[in-house]
């Protein structure tokens, strides 16, 4: 079991996307479905010995998560994330 | 029938005294570590503006981040039932009010009448609000007034990775050693500043007429930013009052109507 | 930077060097390093056949491949060891994909796993490290591989350099700030763990009150042990519980911690700030055996 947290607590709020690298089957369905660019298919950095390829956070939007995701997570309506629902092995969860 | 609205702010506290439906003096002190000599300081300062005496007030309320800490008001209200009342009173139109300030951002949405119907965003994360605006100018060594002029006159954009008041200083202080020109580090920490608010307000939601309030909204380079961003045009006050002080005009006002002014 | 730099290097902790005396590198099979350049401070560690053999630490310039190559120079000063005759060498650290001469870059999530597992022992489940610009919460197994992490390194509350800060505000030097925030009769409330612009404010408006200095720094202190523990307990801990990165050398929030966590961390035997490049340096090792296996 490998979790990877993405994201931050500061003065508004705790902001995380976790993803299973255990339960990631490379799919690359969830890069497809972002509409802001947030994931990628990149070399598990967890594992530097391996091989594997899995999505992760860019190293971009992992600082801004809050402002990077906030389109998909109007306020006042159930949450619906594209990615959430791509996923076919349910290894990414959000926090907020 | 005289009123007095006090909005304590982080950084300033503001006061507007209001009669009957006109404003008759407004002022502003820099909120010190005793919030409640900074709100009489500015309430003087506002009374003797107007040429009346403290006695001819009829009703204070305040409003504002350091309002427990005042006791001679007679009631308090939260800074969205404030710049409701205040946005709505001066634009009628309004139906989305962005109230940036020092340490803090709020949005709040309104229905035709004036009445919120969607409570704010409040954003207590300095890198969204004024500090960061002010932390930037005192790194950079530019007056804070002069910030908004100067992100105008960039030529070039550049990207700003920090998202951390603190960390953003010294990412401005690289950019320095790169010999990177002033102007396009006050351009990117602008559109740094509206990004974030840009996303927020995307998120609630935003439905026309959009007022922006609160001491940001003075800063020329930051409302360009914002308008860019969007698309459109904002509604900010000048004329009754200006920006910052919408919220203290608000509390003004229902303290007016809390008397049945 | 801050006033202060003018003034008195308030923030300015000591840096260091050293050679192992009971080592040679000619008798070594596999030479590799380890080069973690963090946003605030640089260690270069190279290590024969995976045992410590010399390193540095100093705080990083403005160019991260200089500081790399200042590093890696200084560790090696007086060694007779030369660059060429390292045979792997390994980023990590914000500047890893800068180091000019590392074959490789790792994230510092996972070399300082290995390096907490290399300086504290394999029972070691969960590591915390407090660096210059972020702070992560790791767990791992008996090898040092991760199984989990948390990391924060955007906002600078729980950071080194949200602590240099406060040293500035109070004109303290860093290396004092422990000790002197542990000299208070009675523990103060803690000022805002979530930002340190709302807890600077704070802070002034504390010293305004007429605070000494040691009460402000432990509210400060405080504020920060308590923002890591609500990491950690996010993630989850198991012990044996670890701290790595320059902030471990911080007692007042380590002791803070530990009390409110009621777990004790163990004492290291070497900087823990050396222990991204470490792990480095033992990836290194690991990929030139890999290599061989190839072959």
């Amino acid at each position: 079991m490998a979790k990877a947290n993405y994201g931050y607590r500061d003065g508004s709020g705790e902001y995380y996307i976790t993803i299973d690298t255990d339960l990631c089957n490379s799919c690359g369905k969830c890069v497809e479905v972002c509409p802001v660019g947030v994931l990628e298919m990149a070399e598990d950095e967890l594992d530097p010995l391996g091989d594997e390829i899995i999505a992760i956070v860019t190293l971009e939007h992992r600082k801004k998560i809050k402002y990077s995701c906030a389109p998909c997570k109007p306020s006042g309506e159930s949450k619906k994330l594209p990615c959430v629902i791509a996923c076919e092995s349910g290894a990414i969860y959000h926090s907020w | 029938m005289i009123t007095a609205g006090i909005d304590c702010g982080s950084k300033n506290t503001k006061v507007a005294i209001v009669k009957d439906s006109s404003i008759l003096a407004t002022a502003s002190v820099l909120s010190g570590f005793d919030q409640e000599e900074s709100a009489e300081q500015a309430l003087n300062s506002a009374l003797e503006k107007a040429g009346i005496s403290r006695e001819e007030i009829k009703h204070i309320t305040a409003t504002g981040a350091g309002m427990d800490a005042i006791k001679f008001t007679d009631t308090n209200i939260t800074t969205i039932t404030a710049d409701a009342r205040g946005t709505y009173f001066i634009f009628p139109s309004v139906r989305t009010i962005v109230d940036i300030g020092a340490e803090e951002g709020t949005v709040v949405k309104l229905d035709e009448h004036g009445k919120v119907k969607d409570f704010g965003i409040n954003e207590k994360c300095a890198a969204g609000a004024g500090a960061f605006i002010e932390a930037m100018s005192r790194a950079l060594e530019v007056n804070i007034e002069e910030m908004g002029e100067l992100s105008l006159k960039s030529t070039k954009q550049i990207p700003m990775n920090a998202q951390c008041t603190i960390f953003a200083e010294s990412e401005v202080v690289s950019l320095i050693h790169q010999k990177t020109k002033k102007e396009d580090i006050i351009r990117a920490v602008h559109d740094a500043i509206a990004d974030r608010n840009t996303s927020m307000l995307r998120q609630i939601g935003i439905e026309k007429d959009v007022s922006l309030i609160g001491g940001m909204a003075k800063n020329i380079g930051f409302v360009d930013a914002m308008q860019r961003n969007l698309g459109f045009d904002f509604l900010i006050p000048n004329e009754i009052v200006t920006p910052e002080y919408v919220s203290a005009l608000g509390a003004a006002l229902i303290a007016k109507d809390k008397i049945g002014g | 930077m801050s006033n202060a730099e003018s003034e008195k290097e308030y923030w300015r902790w000591t840096e260091s060097r050293y050679t192992n005396p009971d080592l040679n590198w000619e008798d070594g099979d596999i030479i590799s390093a380890g080069v973690d350049v963090g946003s605030v401070s640089t260690q270069a560690v190279i290590m024969v056949d995976g045992e410590i053999y010399c390193y540095s630490s100093m705080r990083t310039g403005s160019s991260s491949p200089d500081s790399a190559n200042n590093a890696i120079d200084w560790a090696l000063e007086g060694t007779g060891l030369t660059l060429d005759k390292i045979q792997y060498a390994v980023g990590t650290g914000y500047g890893r994909v800068n180091v000019p001469f590392a074959k490789r870059a790792i994230t510092e999530i996972a070399c300082h796993a290995r390096g907490a597992n290399f300086i504290y022992g394999p029972e070691i489940r969960t590591v915390l490290d407090m660096g210059g610009q972020d702070c992560k919460a790791i767990r791992c197994d008996h090898r040092g591989k991760v199984t989990a992490f948390l990391m924060n390194d955007k906002c600078a509350a729980g950071t080194g350099r949200g602590m240099e800060v406060f040293a500035d505000l109070l004109q303290v030097h860093i290396n004092d700030v422990g000790k002197m925030s542990l000299e208070v009769d009675e523990e103060p409330d803690p000022v805002s763990s979530t930002c340190v612009v709302f807890a600077k404010s704070e802070a002034v408006g504390l010293l305004r009150k007429g605070w000494p200095k040691e009460k402000v720094l432990a509210a400060y202190c405080s504020a920060m042990a308590h923002r890591v523990v609500t990491l950690l307990l996010r993630l989850g801990i198991e012990e044996k519980f670890a701290i790595t990165g320059g902030i471990a050398k911080n007692i007042g929030v380590v002791k803070r911690l530990e009390d409110e966590l009621n777990i004790k961390a163990p004492e290291p035997n070497i900087d823990p700030q050396l222990a991204g490049a470490i792990g480095a340096a033992l990836f290194a090792k690991a990929l030139v055996e890999k290599e061989r296996k190839k072959a």
